[in-house]
């Protein structure tokens, strides 16, 4: 494998920080008018599990297609193993999985999983693979008859045929029950225990929780975070306490103060803290009323936009 | 090569699979046959000949422009089609495996035609006549079979009916599909040898009767065969899927 593109500092010491496997670089992306990615980097680095989260339409679907050459950049530059995305011997040792609605109806299970095997030079074991999302039993079955379940499980099964050593999970268990959801998210543990390296993309925070190490939060085209999920966790964790009251004293845990109608808006993670507060210190307030914020909300609130 | 029988063998399994779609592809040339040909042309051997060689050229217009350019625009509109696209695979075993699962469909389509003529009139070739129509038909059809992937990868499924819809008329009737070969009205005559169809035809009189080429004919079906090409392969290439604004 060649890596002299990506070669950037840190990567020319051999105890350096892990090989960076994608990478977004100042990437913009419009349609038409709309600016879907705004100058956005980014990038994926071997070994890692990471989550991108972000609200619908905050960009995600789009930096995925962009990343595994499904779409071209209106500015800025994508890699994927240190080439470009658009050609097809850069995409040998990824993994994507379609959206459950997209598979060929007509065929049948076994059909679609040796159509994408076909394509890799050391593609899974067939059988096994669908034991191991429990498809075996569907291997005869047309997509077309399967449950929303089922498809999902192969939507997922077919990202990991050809043995790749990065997959791009986009809304993985979406509309799973929660068995089916815990199975898949152990085969994605095991996958990256064994070496894999994962980009995971919800606009669950439970999801990204369970499985992901590092978090990108993406909002209305912009990378708005990138931590740990702990960190990730409590700057989303946001509740926006509203009352009306004059000038408040400096308070506690508030990330975000705001005023609008003669009303006060405070973003806090923890407000339970906050009404003890602002009651021990007698502030005068009235119409007292919490509530948890979106996250989109949540973090526009905390970068100030 | 091993990619591209893969995707022959994906394709055919899809088409094959909904078999009703042969049957419509299959019923406008066998119709134009028994209503158009069969009466106007059916005694006259000759003339029968030629006028078959022209309904096979027109149902190779329609095979492959509703094949391939709704075929393509409708792929294009499910999830399914990116996906692929995410594969490490490039253009030509997608382009192959469509244009093979399209000849094939072609040539079943037009079995029923072949028949007609055979049974109803008094058209004969012989064996090497018959083989040689064959292989023009496969070659002439490659305009067509780019065409339609051109509008299909630039066009929404509505978009690509429509134009398809508007274009497979003229196309046969300018290049003199729709009259024996000396017999077209004036402005047909004077505008058919830039026609792709007009070329397609002529190659298929030269193949299965006496008939001399007109080689302006034959140079623009090749102009127009690398240009509709270059605009199929800039269509894939420039395909995300479905857009939405």
């Amino acid at each position: 494998m060649t890596q002299t593109s990506l070669a950037s500092p840190e990567l020319s010491s051999p105890a350096a920080a892990p090989a960076v496997l994608a990478r977004a670089s100042g990437v913009t992306r419009r349609y038409g008018d709309h600016t879907a990615l705004d100058a956005v980097d980014f990038e994926i680095r071997q070994g890692e599990l990471l989550g991108l989260l972000g609200p619908n339409g905050a960009g995600k679907s789009t930096l995925v297609s962009l990343l595994t050459g499904l779409k071209q950049v209106t500015s800025g530059r994508c890699e994927l193993f240190g080439g470009d995305p658009r050609r097809p011997e850069n995409r040998l040792r990824i993994g994507v999985t379609p959206q459950e609605t997209g598979l060929p109806e007509t065929l049948r299970v076994a059909e679609v999983v040796d159509f994408v095997a076909a394509h890799y030079p050391d593609p899974e074991n067939r059988d096994e693979l669908l034991e191991r999302f429990g498809l075996s039993a569907l291997a005869r079955r047309q997509t077309g008859g399967m449950s929303g379940g089922e498809k999902r499980r192969l939507a997922v099964a077919l990202a990991f045929v050809g043995r790749p050593r990065l997959v791009f999970l986009d809304e993985p268990t979406t509309g799973l029950d929660v068995e089916s959801r815990k199975a898949l998210w152990d085969r994605v543990a095991e996958f990256h225990a064994d070496g894999g390296t994962v980009l995971l993309t919800s606009h669950y925070l439970e999801e990204i929780e369970a499985l992901a190490e590092r978090v990108v939060v993406l909002g209305r085209g912009r990378v708005l975070a990138d931590d740990s999920v702990d960190a990730i966790r409590g700057l989303v964790r946001v509740h926006r306490v509203s009352l009306t009251a004059g000038d408040l004293p400096e308070l506690p845990g508030v990330v975000g103060e705001h005023r609008e109608d003669g009303r006060v808006h405070l973003m806090t993670g923890d407000p339970d803290q906050l009404v003890r507060e602002l009651v021990k210190r007698e502030v005068a307030f009235s119409g007292l009323e919490i509530r948890p914020t979106s996250l989109e909300e949540a973090f526009l609130t905390i970068t100030g936009s | 090569m091993a990619l591209t029988l893969v995707h022959t063998r994906y394709q055919l399994l899809r088409t094959i699979r909904i078999p009703i779609a042969l049957v419509g592809s299959a019923f406008f040339p066998a119709a134009s046959m028994i209503f158009f040909v069969v009466p106007a042309a059916g005694k006259d051997p000759t003339g029968a000949v030629y006028a078959t060689a022209s309904m096979v050229v027109f149902a190779s217009i329609i095979s492959n422009l509703f094949g391939h350019g709704i075929g393509v625009a409708e792929d294009r509109a499910q999830p399914w089609d990116p996906y692929t696209r995410t594969l490490p695979v490039g253009l030509f075993p997608n382009f192959a495996g469509r244009i093979i699962t399209g000849l094939a469909m072609m040539l079943l389509s037009m079995l029923p035609v072949v028949v007609i003529a055979a049974v109803f009139t008094e058209a004969s070739v012989s064996l090497w006549q018959f083989l040689a129509g064959l292989v023009v038909l496969i070659v002439a059809s490659l305009p067509f079979m780019l065409m339609g992937l051109a509008i299909g990868y630039l066009l929404s499924t509505k978009a690509a009916l429509a134009v398809v819809q508007i274009i497979f008329f003229p196309l046969a009737f300018a290049g003199g599909l729709l009259s024996a070969p000396d017999s077209a009205p004036g402005f047909v005559k004077a505008i058919a040898p830039y026609v792709p169809s007009r070329g397609a035809v002529e190659l298929m009189w030269g193949a299965v009767g006496d008939f001399d080429v007109n080689p302006t004919a034959v140079v623009s079906l090749v102009v127009w065969t690398v240009a509709v090409g270059a605009v199929a392969v800039y269509a894939y290439r420039r395909d995300e899927g479905r857009r939405y604004r």
